[in-house]
């Protein structure tokens, strides 16, 4: 009986979002009485830290990772855990993962979860749906269940405690898919972990002004975002498309420069903490949607916003 | 080439979702086809054109959908098959597809990334699991030569160009294609496409939503001056706190 964490590996360490997976997971576990059991893919430097989140111990085995992969993995590791739940973090990796472990190792699958789940009837899981238009709670049924949970799902507190790391043999498939080539910017703060987010709508005029948004997301350390309108004629990457068919984005702080605030933007960040709007309309439909508001030119007031910032750090 | 195009019809992105003792009330809500849907489907049809192949839209859904999928028919589709059955959770749409695919040998099952009214993103890889076939979610880019296929799949912080035998499930997004809209003789042409209406297979039901609620507002914008941005940055670190 136990929850069983799966732990993404990014660069030869843990992914903090898959820290968080582990409190949420040793949360949970607290409430069932159970253990917590971290799994990770492949070693990494750090894997006895799990106990600092409340893992008791730590399997380690040795696969190429997939999707695919990790659902077999899972599934192998869940029946030796005699696991009740399974946890991963949101990511594009897990995303997948998740409802294949759902078929692979007869579990229900709730997806995108943001709060530990209630106990009181049922096992009972609160996500958003509609885009952010609507919250649901979900009634997981039967004895396994597989959740992804969405940053700051739960609250990181961290002991000293550590892990027992032990090698797991595990016996996976290989994928049918072969990658080709990566094309992966490196040393930047990814989107969908970032703790802040500044991003440019159209308003920005063109990707020769961007450095104005980079400047002020690097001053900061936050991740950079755009409008799909943005990314569609290529001034950014799509990978920075942020909304209803872009990433949907939770951080503590979300800084929109130049974006009209259309419904299908707010989709991908209504959940953030807290909202600025920098736009030149006063009219502009973001305002509603936003903590604090400048009404003016981005050209004038980022790098003024940036240097007021530099400042006080 | 034979392609299964899986559709969701789902509340327009536009309108807002109103609620009515306690529950969203979508009696009065205009009905599309899911976004990332859509842009599988304009590809499915692009695809199909290339290789000399057919499109079949597949949807599990009550008669209510029948317009999604006839658009879905007037945008290209050649057929398509109805389930007739209310959705109730992913998994029971992700067997109602397995047993259709498993009736007939399709070469490429494609469907949204995600559809916008549970924003599961759970159905291809159930399907895929279920059928034993390579999943590829998100797919931005998708070609065909002969039995092999090339695509781009979306991963943290960029892309990776992948490369999969056909058959296989993929759960598009853009830039795939772009959206199409049907013309005048699709509308028409689409009254006379089949669209067979089968019975779902019996299935456990795995999650069923119990409450709903509607996210809290946010309270009101407090607005500063252009000229004084130093009060906005004091805000966000001593009233927020985010700094
Ligand atoms: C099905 C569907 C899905 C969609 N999904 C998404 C999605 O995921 N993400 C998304 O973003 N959009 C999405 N959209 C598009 C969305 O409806 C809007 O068209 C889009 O968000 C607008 O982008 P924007 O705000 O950058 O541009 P615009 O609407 O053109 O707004 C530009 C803003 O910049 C302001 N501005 C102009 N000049 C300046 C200046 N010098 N300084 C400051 N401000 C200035 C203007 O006042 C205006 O408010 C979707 C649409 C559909 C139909
Ligand atoms: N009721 C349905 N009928 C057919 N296909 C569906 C249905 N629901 C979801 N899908 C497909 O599965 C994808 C993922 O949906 P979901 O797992 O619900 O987010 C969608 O983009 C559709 O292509």
């Amino acid at each position: 009986m136990a929850v069983l964490v799966f732990l993404e590996i990014e660069d030869g360490a843990v992914k903090r979002s898959s820290w968080e997976a582990v409190a949420y997971g040793s949360a949970l576990a607290k409430q069932m009485g159970k253990e917590t059991i971290a799994l990770a893919p492949s070693a990494a430097s750090d894997l006895a830290h799990a106990g600092n989140y409340g893992a008791s111990k730590v399997w380690q085995a040795e696969i190429s990772v997939s999707a695919e992969s990790i659902a077999d993995l899972v599934a192998q590791a869940a029946d030796k855990a005699s696991a009740d739940v399974i946890v991963l973090a949101k990511s594009l990796m897990a995303d997948l993962a998740a409802p294949m472990i759902g078929i692979k190792a007869n579990a229900s699958v709730g997806t995108n979860v943001v709060a530990l789940p209630d106990l009181s009837n049922g096992f009972v899981i609160r996500k958003s749906v509609f885009s952010g238009k609507a919250l649901a709670d979900m009634k997981l049924e039967g004895a396994r269940k597989v959740l992804t949970i969405k940053k700051n799902a739960v609250g990181l507190t961290k002991t000293d405690a550590q892990a027992n790391v032990e090698t797991f043999g595990a016996s996976v498939g290989s994928s049918k898919i072969t990658v080709k080539e990566k094309q992966k910017q490196t040393g930047e703060i990814l989107l969908p972990d970032a703790d802040l987010v500044v991003s440019g709508g159209r308003g920005m005029k063109g990707p020769e002004n961007w450095h104005l948004i980079e400047d002020l997301a690097k001053t900061i350390g936050a991740a950079t975002g755009c409008s799909k309108p943005v990314s569609d004629i290529d001034w950014r990457p799509h990978h920075e498309h942020v909304g209803q068919t872009g990433i949907k984005v939770s951080p503590n702080l979300y800084i929109a420069v130049g974006i009209s605030g259309a419904i299908q933007h707010l989709a991908g960040v209504s959940s953030s903490k807290v909202i600025v709007v920098i736009n030149k309309d006063p009219e502009a439909p973001f305002f509603k949607s936003a903590d604090y508001g400048i009404v003016g030119d981005a050209m004038e007031v980022l790098p003024k916003l940036t240097a007021a910032i530099k400042e006080i750090l | 080439m034979k392609i299964l195009m899986c559709i969701s019809h789902v509340p327009d992105t536009n309108t807002k979702i109103p609620f009515k003792d306690g529950k969203p009330d979508l009696a009065g809500v205009n009905f599309v086809i899911g976004p990332y849907d859509d842009f599988a489907l304009a590809r499915a049809v692009e695809l199909a054109a290339q290789h000399n192949g057919t499109v079949t839209v597949l949807n599990v859904g009550t008669a209510a959908t029948e317009p999604s999928i006839r658009k879905a028919l007037a945008i290209g589709a050649n057929d398509a098959i109805r389930v007739d059955a209310d959705p109730q959770d992913a998994f029971f749409v992700a067997t109602q597809i397995a047993a259709i695919a498993k009736q007939n040998n399709y070469d490429l099952i494609l469907m949204g990334r995600e559809s916008s009214d549970y924003n599961g993103g759970q159905v291809h890889g159930m399907v895929a699991a279920m059928l034993g076939l390579p999943c590829v979610v998100p797919c931005m880019k998708l070609d065909v030569a002969g039995s092999v296929a090339t695509a781009y799949r979306e991963i943290e912080g960029g892309k990776e160009i992948i490369e999969v035998a056909l058959p296989f499930v993929a759960g598009c997004q853009e830039p795939i294609a772009e959206w199409k809209i049907p013309n005048m003789k699709g509308i028409m042409d689409a009254r006379k496409k089949p669209l067979l209406v089968v019975p779902p297979v019996a299935t456990d039901l795995k999650a069923q939503t119990v409450h709903y609620e509607q996210p809290a507002q946010r309270g009101n914008c407090k607005m500063i001056d252009a000229g004084n941005v130093k009060e906005l940055v004091s805000l966000l670190k001593n009233e927020a706190k985010v700094l």
